[in-house]
């Protein structure tokens, strides 16, 4: 109750900020909307399915590239943690490499693929790949050791001593890894619609700013953060809190 | 030193003491599909054979430490065999030789007659803690080494009934492990240990976490369960007391490198319990020449700054 009270207070607050600096008029209309311009930009992108269908299109790149990212991820982070020569070698530049902002792949992907969703899929991997695999690897090293031995003892090998033990082993290890990757993902997805005709939300954006609606521009922001809020707080969160039951770890507080 | 006799035979009521064959015993309670038609169960091959084995690895500072040294040991079908020695014998480790999960340094280890090669499912191993799966509910846990054998479901799911009730664990089927207690997970333990239907439970101190009465109740229960499946068990402990409460056989192992430095054959009548005073007098043999041992580990101890609680693979 109380914590709803605050909720409801900070975000009245701001609301009631946001419009009276909008009604004040310090800034022209154009640059800075009131709410009721935002809401109406909403209203109208919805209305003429502009919205759906960038949010169907970048939903569906997202889902593809994050996924592939985290079969990929899970495969290379396994092999590294378990094969010391990779680990050796290949950690350090994993490591290094996840420096590398995942937009700076863009030019090399326009090379390779052309200006097209391959290029943005390949600039998503690349952005959550890394975290997905570094995840996996630590997932594996931090997992105690005792349940791969009682999984060959109990007769499991190869790729069922992968799915059925050390899989669901690194799971709580792991899961963190894979919400950043997620978040990672995201973030290389808009961006990298933003740089061309892509149909998906980052297009619709830039949209705004070619249209100098500065409405329709934070109306899409506020989706951007809506959808990466939603698959955070609700799958992630829905995950996370289904380990903690299975395993009686007790959520960090 | 490694000559062996027949495990003394203790009179269970209502059975015929002149049964000669221990296998034939227990499946003539119906309870355990020991096959005798199968080659390597009848008694003169022993079930599980240690040959000259020897284990030696490198230690973080880079010299070579032998662990075990030429361990010769046999253990005849449905024995209970208890291995007691001090922290650092390498008990646990030859443990973890025979269930294949490491490998020796040279020597064979046979079971069946047949050479060890990896993991098997005729020998399971029952960790100290932690063994079980804490994604899986208590039933699957029992199930998963069954499933892994690919034994069809309507199968699996009665014979995880079966053996959970067998460990009186029956209502807590849909738990999840974290749910229950110390005691009650070394009995989900021993029933997933058994109902992959080994020939042999390995046991690596399985109850040294547990408190007093909850260890005492499933010394009873582990003496029962044994009695009713006829299993070969090699149990390990650092509790001479529960290994003379225990077993058939006591093998006493040195400090580094682990050696087998006696063995002595328990005679007591069963059911036995920790306190009586022939279980006490007995342990107290085995102690005194334990002690020596122990002396020689905290001597180690105190003086090369060795630590004797390095056991390659054991420690996570």
């Amino acid at each position: 109750m109380k914590r709803a009270a605050r909720f409801i207070i900070f975000y009245a607050a701001l609301f009631g900020l946001w419009t009276l600096l909008a009604e004040l008029k310090i800034w022209p209309p154009y640059l800075f909307p009131t709410p009721w311009g935002v809401g109406e930009a909403l209203y109208n992108g919805f209305a003429d399915h502009t919205y759906w269908i960038a949010i169907r299109v970048s939903m569906m790149r997202v889902l593809l590239g994050y996924g592939i990212s985290v079969v990929l991820g899970m495969i290379l982070g396994l092999g590294v943690a378990s094969n010391k020569f990779l680990e050796e070698t290949m950690g350090g530049l994993l490591v290094s490499l996840q420096s590398l902002p995942s937009i700076c792949w863009w030019p090399l992907a326009l090379l390779w693929f052309g200006l097209n969703q391959n290029a943005i899929l390949f600039v998503v991997i690349m952005g959550s790949l890394l975290s997905v695999t570094l995840a996996m690897e630590d997932g594996r090293k931090q997992m105690p050791k005792i349940f791969g031995q009682a999984g060959r003892n109990l007769g499991a090998k190869g790729f069922k001593l992968f799915w059925y033990v050390l899989l669901p082993a690194s799971l709580p290890f792991i899961v963190s890894g894979l919400k950043q990757g997620w978040a990672f993902a995201w973030r290389s997805l808009i961006t990298a619609e933003m740089l061309y005709l892509s149909l998906g939300l980052g297009q619709v954006l830039m949209m705004g700013r070619d249209l100098n609606d500065m409405s329709a521009v934070i109306a899409v922001m506020l989706l951007i953060i809506a959808l990466g809020y939603i698959v955070d707080g609700i799958v992630f969160k829905s995950m996370e809190r289904h380990l903690q039951n299975k395993w009686g770890l007790t959520p960090a507080s | 030193m490694s000559t062996q006799s027949v495990p003394q035979q203790f009179p269970i009521p209502g059975m015929d003491p002149s049964t000669a064959s221990t296998n034939r015993r227990y499946k003539s309670l119906g309870l355990i599909a020991v096959d005798d038609s199968r080659p390597g169960t009848s008694l003169e091959i022993p079930k599980v054979a240690l040959h000259d084995i020897s284990l030696s690895y490198r230690t973080q500072s880079g010299e070579r430490l032998l662990a075990l040294d030429k361990i010769n040991l046999q253990v005849q079908a449905g024995e209970f065999v208890c291995i007691v020695g001090p922290s650092g014998c390498g008990k646990s480790t030859l443990l973890h030789l025979i269930a294949g999960l490491h490998s020796q340094t040279s020597g064979e280890i046979t079971v069946d007659g047949k050479p060890v090669q990896g993991p098997g499912t005729d020998r399971i191993l029952i960790f100290q803690e932690h063994g079980l799966f804490p994604w899986l509910t208590v039933g699957e846990n029992v199930e998963f080494g069954m499933k892994m054998k690919g034994i069809p479901k309507a199968q699996r799911e009665d014979k995880v009934r079966y053996y959970l009730k067998l460990v009186h664990l029956a209502k807590f089927e849909k738990s999840y492990i974290h749910q229950l207690s110390g005691g009650m997970r070394q009995r989900v333990a021993i029933a997933r240990a058994l109902a992959t239907e080994p020939d042999v439970l390995l046991m690596d101190e399985p109850f040294a976490a547990l408190d007093a009465q909850t260890r005492d109740l499933l010394h009873d229960e582990l003496e029962r369960i044994w009695s009713e499946t006829g299993r070969t068990i090699i149990f390990v402990t650092h509790n001479v007391r529960e290994a003379v409460r225990l077993g058939d056989r006591v093998v006493l192992l040195t400090f580094r490198p682990g050696r087998v430095k006696s063995q002595f054959p328990i005679d007591l009548p069963r059911p036995r319990h920790l306190e009586d005073p022939s279980v006490a007098l007995t342990a107290r043999d085995v102690l005194a020449e334990l002690r020596e041992e122990i002396n020689r580990s905290l001597e180690a101890e105190y003086n090369a700054g060795v630590k004797p609680h390095i056991e390659p693979g054991v420690s996570a």
